[in-house]
């Protein structure tokens, strides 16, 4: 039996109070082993996004617990959260969130300088990681010099640089054309199958979804066993450029 | 995050909006210029008095007089005369004024100074006058003297200070260099002067001394200082053909203490004095009323500069605020990445510290090369009459301190900014628009 990496158990969240609160996840459990890659599917409203925040330690539950390699995640305190999520976790943005006038090298390199790592082994790793997603010849580049894909690709080379256990990504194919999108899932898949990455992905896009191993479907906070109506969800193809993109947001992006 | 890392950090994303941070900058170094400029005045202005009134060295000299009879004279109007005590206390030598003062020191009171714990040694002030001063070859000029040169440290524009030699040496006025013959303070030094006295019977005498030093000009003129050789010459001629011998009495007298007292012991000595009816003063009480003036008006200045760097602080509250709002995703990130509160306070603080630190190193740094300018040039012309006055004087711990409280005032301005930074939700900031 593979070990455990998170266990959620029943977790419920809402958000505001009185007749303005809004039921966002409503029990949901979800047990993810090392070394799989989990889809998160559901559309705008579901709760999926709110699930993957607190699935990364980014959010707190109203009720239910969060085990991390065994350890509940309530007990936890700040300083450690922050610490098992430096060097645990990795995240893909579907809008990228790199810094706008720092360096690819510098934007790679930000998790390490977070945890203290001194700026020579930075670099070297930074670059390492650079090489691995073919970018080291732009490592002096300012961030915003690229296109949509190498963004993409300096983003998950961030997410990797400190050699997470998992990647949490949100739509990381979102704001990419078919292409790339493409050139950008089979790299997340990739470190997966060759490096053991956990993986845990948000997505609306049924394609992407059927590439991961298990599928989580959620509905109004619950989850389902039935995939969305395709014609509903599936007609999109995968890493179609929504309305709203280039400013960085899309549909589901932007809520809950 | 490395502390280093921090402030590095901080330090880039300082220079990340140039225009805003530089109007930031502008109005911390106009608030920093104006503080270091009034500050280096007011040092400036109290070092002269320091030097022109002989604070500087003049440590372990009181000068001590009677005290005088009615304290609160000053406060309730002139005094009613009082044909008693008028009379006592005349008969200085010298013939000065009766009744200056308290009244006169005999030579009772002196040995009773004398024995009093903590004074090792009292020169009684004696006030002697003499006529002229000349040189071979030129005129006669009148001359006054400084009748308390054992208690202050005299400002030289050349040559040395008086020593307690068998020889007669005087510290000239600078005013005298031309018409003495002169070029300059140096050409004076060890030259040979006649001074001239007349005795008690009007008869003049003449006396021999060496110019071992130049004084520059003082704020308040007291004269040629000699030593105590000439003094004592000088008497003598006055003294020459008296035929009453006039009642003994000082004016004041110079009591020499530990040069190394502290302030507890010099006020020892100070109230053991004044139980036995004197009056003493260190030099820096006597001097203290200037000083107070001057530290007064500079309290003011330096008020002005300090409202100009508080409003300089609202500035950097208002560019920190902006700047988080735009980095909102970025804090949002470093937050899901692990960065704890308290360094994302530390980012915003240190940034604000960091533009305080640019602002006012800047404007002391201007501040030092113009009033260096602005002080040589009016040196030269406006306060030419006051030679030695150096109008700016640039103290490195006083710039220091300027430099040290704008980074203060502004540390104080970044905590909201830092503050609102570091309680950022990360999930909010990363879903901000």
């Amino acid at each position: 039996m593979e070990s455990v990496v998170l266990d959620a158990v029943d977790i419920h969240k809402s958000y505001g109070t009185g007749a303005g609160r809004f039921d966002a996840l409503k029990g949901v459990s979800l047990r993810v082993a090392e070394g799989e890659s989990v889809a998160i599917v559901g559309k705008s409203g579901s709760g999926k996004s709110t699930l993957m925040h607190i699935l990364a330690l980014l959010d707190e539950p109203d009720e239910g617990t969060i085990t991390v390699d065994g350890a509940d995640a309530a007990k936890l305190r700040g300083r450690d959260v922050n610490r098992l999520r430096n060097r645990d976790f990795g995240f893909v943005f579907q809008q990228f969130f790199l810094i706008p006038n720092a360096s690819v090298l510098e934007n790679v390199v930000l998790p390490l300088k977070i945890a203290g790592v001194g700026a020579k082994e930075r670099s070297e790793r930074g670059m390492a990681a650079l090489r691995a997603l073919e970018l080291d010849d732009k490592a002096k580049n300012k961030a915003t010099n690229l296109s949509g894909g190498q963004k993409q690709r300096v983003v998950i080379a961030r997410a990797l640089v400190n050699n997470p256990k998992v990647i949490f990504a949100d739509e990381p194919t979102g704001n990419l054309d078919t292409a790339t999108g493409q050139v950008v899932e089979d790299i997340l898949f990739g470190l997966n199958r060759d490096s053991g990455i956990t993986l845990i992905i948000v997505t609306h896009d049924t394609e992407l979804a059927a590439r991961c191993d298990r599928q989580i479907y959620l509905r109004d906070g619950l989850e389902t066993d039935v995939a969305p109506p395709a014609n509903l969800h599936g007609a999109l193809p995968a890493g179609s450029v929504l309305p709203g993109a280039d400013t960085g947001g899309t549909i589901e992006g932007v809520t809950a | 995050m490395r502390t280093g890392d921090v402030i590095k950090s901080a330090v880039q994303n300082t220079f990340r909006s140039k225009l805003r941070t530089s109007l930031t900058v502008i109005a911390i170094f106009i608030g920093a210029f104006t503080l270091t400029i009034t500050s280096a005045i007011g040092a400036g202005v109290s070092d002269y008095i320091d030097s022109q009134l002989g604070a500087i060295g003049a440590e372990g000299v009181l000068s001590v007089t009677l005290a005088p009879e009615d304290q609160l004279a000053a406060d309730d109007g002139p005094a009613p005369y009082d044909p008693d005590k008028a009379t006592t206390g005349s008969g200085f030598p010298g013939g000065a004024p009766p009744g200056l003062g308290g009244g006169a020191l005999s030579a009772a009171d002196i040995t009773a100074i004398e024995n009093t714990d903590g004074v090792q040694s009292v020169e009684p002030t004696v006030l002697v006058s003499a006529d002229f001063i000349q040189t071979a070859g030129s005129d006669r000029f009148e001359l006054s003297l400084n009748p308390v040169s054992a208690a202050t440290v005299p400002d030289l524009a050349a040559g040395e200070p008086l020593s307690a030699t068998d020889e007669s040496e005087i510290l000239l006025p600078d005013s005298y260099l031309d018409a003495l013959g002169f070029t300059d303070a140096e050409d004076a030094i060890a030259a040979a002067v006649e001074i001239g006295a007349t005795d008690a019977v009007g008869e003049q005498h003449t006396v021999d001394a060496t110019i071992v030093g130049v004084q520059n000009a003082s704020l308040i003129g007291l004269g040629a200082s000699i030593n105590q050789h000439l003094t004592d010459a000088l008497v003598e001629i006055q003294g020459i053909g008296r035929t009453v011998e006039a009642p003994v009495g000082y004016i004041a007298a110079v009591a020499h203490i530990d040069p190394a007292a502290t302030p507890e012991q010099v006020d020892a000595i100070k109230t053991d004095l004044a139980d036995q009816g004197f009056q003493a003063q260190t030099t820096a009480d006597q001097i203290g009323a200037f000083q107070a003036v001057v530290g007064g008006i500079i309290g003011v200045l330096n008020a002005f500069a300090v409202i100009a760097l508080i409003a300089a602080g609202f500035g950097i509250v208002n560019t920190l605020l902006m700047s988080v709002q735009e980095r909102t995703r970025e804090i949002g990130l470093m937050k899901a990445m692990g960065m704890g509160s308290g360094k994302v306070f530390g980012l915003f603080s240190a940034e604000a510290v960091f533009i305080g630190f640019l602002g006012s190193a800047i404007g002391a740094g201007v501040a030092i090369l113009a009033g260096t300018g602005i002080s040589a040039a009016l040196s030269g012309s406006v306060l030419s009459s006051l030679p030695g006055l150096q109008i700016m004087l640039f103290e490195p711990t006083s710039i220091i301190t300027v430099i040290l409280v704008v980074m203060a005032i502004a540390f104080v301005a970044g905590t909201l900014p830092a503050r609102r930074a570091a309680l950022q939700n990360p999930i909010d900031a990363l879903r901000y628009e």
